[in-house]
């Protein structure tokens, strides 16, 4: 989130022509005209939350990765490739592959048997009212914040790049998001985040080709960096015995146990945001197969994520710097290498299709967050907890207003930002308290026949009331970094780590101890939503090719080949 | 997949990719005799050409394949 701080008091870095704008006008024109196209398809329920539940295996799993695809991350990760190397390919690989294939072949088929539209509806068949209620009201709470704060960072991206005015794009964006959210519900957002997926690879897919061309190949391009900055750059494991021997300050038990086995874990499969993109497919193994086929490709975001923040460092003229330094001097920030990149080999045409990759990963992610939020806000919270018995049309009406409403309050989020921006950092900080632990109690719930109700409502308190204070512990007390991260060198991103990994843990321990002491749900109440009281369907009968778990392996496979090569 | 009647996803797709590659193999056809006076790096590979080709290809054949009433998708 601090990438907004990068583009403060810097210039305009690109100019667009009048074909360009026309490539970018396009864009809106399309996605607005699915949304009007799909409004007849979004009259019940089932249609306007879930998308019918129809979606194919393709659209689920494409889906499911553009919902994270937000250009923010684009843009962050391609500074962090920048400024620590190869070692941000960690969030993509290792922090993100195990979690999807996890998220496919173990939980999927408790999510989806139990026909749950949500995981807060999840926590409510398994564990009762009162977690579904803390889970619920958290997450909406949290999403339509970040929803602005996206917002607010791609108007101000927008203004430094182009020079567009801040309260046109806050509003243009914003507006037509609601308007095709609205008409089309789930279905529509899943629409244009596929074809946001698309125009993203389209409109980014040249700066790596083009760069890996002007390097020299891969052999050229490490040859520069370590002239550049060092060989270290480019190994993705080698440096990480000690916290003082890579730029990232990180331990190699912070990637694999914070990241990897409890961050990216809590996040691709508890995120309600990206979780619900695949809980629309049309049957299990759809269900199944989406997030396998989301992460072969997230395998491949790094190309035009993480290579043209390497290709920057190995190319660019001037040298970047940290936020506060560009800002001071009036230089670019690492942040900004993604879009200099773009002005360095995109043309008239080719610089608009990036420009509106660009828009539409933000668009994409802010899509993602309010429709979660409609569907969370309406059968978690409205039907749950204000108006329990109304018809199937009474709750679509609502999910609609919803949708203006969650887009109102990101707008108004959007404009607090621009007055306190240190809202970003808090915002960013309270989404992460709540993951890890929820992570903790719905495995638990899926796996363990015994976690109780009120241990599931416990531990679920106790591990996000303990990340909270480990956070607060350390900002009041910045020596506390030595016990909360285990060394006294770690950085935030270590912090992060450990943080997560402690409030995960407690979670689990305070479910495990209070279920232990309290009555269970009676095994016949479990029955599709615990391993040992679920019948799973054999996949017998389809050929060894369309078996998810034949597949899994072809993608663990290479993700493990692709550690070797690049260790 | 289908939705809304008769058009799949993969229709609008190939929309847009034909119209934005259109619009780039154009643009580069344009620069190949109009050449800018600050031409961006590596501007002799014309990748706006090519580029803008294999875009607009691509997005024929999704158009051509997923035409509305053929019962694709």
């Amino acid at each position: 989130m601090t990438l907004a701080f990068a583009f403060l008091n810097t210039q305009r870095l690109v100019h667009l022509s009048t074909v360009d704008l026309v490539i970018i006008v396009f864009y809106f024109v399309l996605v607005l005209a699915i949304g009007f196209y799909l409004k007849e398809r979004a009259n019940t329920g089932e249609d306007f939350f879930m998308a019918g539940r129809e979606m194919t295996a393709w659209i689920a799993g494409l889906s499911f990765l553009s919902a994270n695809l937000g250009s923010l991350e684009l843009m962050g990760w391609a500074g962090a490739s920048y400024q620590y190397g190869i070692l941000a390919t960690h969030w993509y690989w290792i922090g993100a592959i195990p979690a999807m294939l996890f998220l496919a072949l173990v939980m999927m088929p408790f999510y989806y048997i139990s026909k749950t539209h949500s995981v807060p509806g999840y926590l409510k068949l398994r564990f009762g009212e009162s977690s579904r209620a803390l889970s619920s009201v958290c997450f909406a709470f949290m999403t339509v914040l970040m929803s602005g704060i996206n917002m607010y960072s791609m108007a101000l991206v927008l203004k430094i790049i182009l020079g567009w005015n801040i309260n046109v794009s806050i509003w243009v964006s914003s507006l037509t998001v609601a308007i095709y959210v609205t008409l089309g519900g789930l279905r529509s957002a899943i629409f244009n985040e596929v074809l946001q997926f698309i125009l993203i690879w389209a409109g980014a897919l040249l700066i790596p080709i083009l760069g890996l061309i002007e390097a020299g190949g891969w052999s050229g391009l490490k040859a520069r960096i370590a002239v550049n900055a060092s060989a270290e750059y480019t190994h993705m494991w080698s440096t990480m015995g000690h916290f003082k021997d890579n730029p990232m300050g990180i331990h190699w038990t912070g990637i694999v146990f914070g990241l990897a086995a409890v961050i990216s874990t809590g996040y691709w499969t508890t995120d309600f945001l990206v979780v619900q993109r695949v809980l629309a497919a049309k049957d299990l193994r759809a269900a199944k197969m989406a997030p396998i086929i989301g992460a072969a490709f997230k395998m491949f975001v790094p190309f035009i994520v993480i290579l043209p923040g390497l290709l920057g460092l190995a190319l660019l003229p001037m040298k970047l710097m940290p936020e506060a330094q560009a800002v001071a001097t009036g230089g670019h920030s690492y942040n900004e290498v993604l879009p200099l990149m773009l002005a360095r080999y995109c043309g008239p045409g080719l610089l608009g299709l990036g420009i509106t990759a660009l828009i539409a990963g933000f668009m994409s992610g802010m899509a993602g967050n309010v429709s979660a939020f409609t569907t969370v806000w309406t059968y978690d919270i409205y039907r749950a907890l204000i108006k329990k018995d109304s018809s199937d049309r009474h709750y679509v009406n609502m999910g609609r207003w919803s949708t203006l409403g969650g887009v109102i309050i990101s707008i108004g989020t959007a404009y607090l930002v621009i007055h306190f921006k240190s809202i970003m950092d808090y915002v960013q900080a309270l989404f992460s308290f709540f993951i890890a632990p929820l992570f903790a109690t719905v495995i638990l719930g899926m796996l363990w026949k015994r976690a109780s109700p009120a241990g599931g409502f416990w531990g679920l308190l106790a591990g996000t009331g303990s990340s909270v204070g480990m956070w607060a512990w350390v900002k009041m007390d910045p020596t506390a970094l030595r016990y909360v991260a285990l060394s006294p060198y770690a950085r935030d991103m270590a912090e992060n780590m450990y943080r997560a990994l402690w409030s995960c843990l407690i979670c689990a321990f305070v479910t495990v101890a209070v279920s232990l002491v309290t009555t269970p749900k009676p095994e016949a109440e479990l029955k599709g939503l615990v391993y040992g009281a679920t019948d799973i369907p054999s996949e017998t009968y389809v050929s060894m090719f369309h078996r998810p778990w034949f597949w899994a392996v072809v993608v663990g496979t290479i993700f493990v080949v692709l550690n070797i090569i690049f260790w | 997949m289908k939705s809304g009647g008769s058009i799949s996803i993969w229709f609008f797709i190939g929309i847009s990719l034909l119209v934005n590659g259109l619009l780039i193999f154009g643009s580069g056809i344009y620069e190949l005799f109009h050449i800018p006076k600050n031409p961006v790096v590596l501007f002799n590979l014309h990748a706006s050409i090519w580029w803008g080709a294999i875009l607009a290809l691509l997005g024929a054949g999704y158009c051509i394949y997923f035409t509305p009433g053929k019962g694709r998708g």
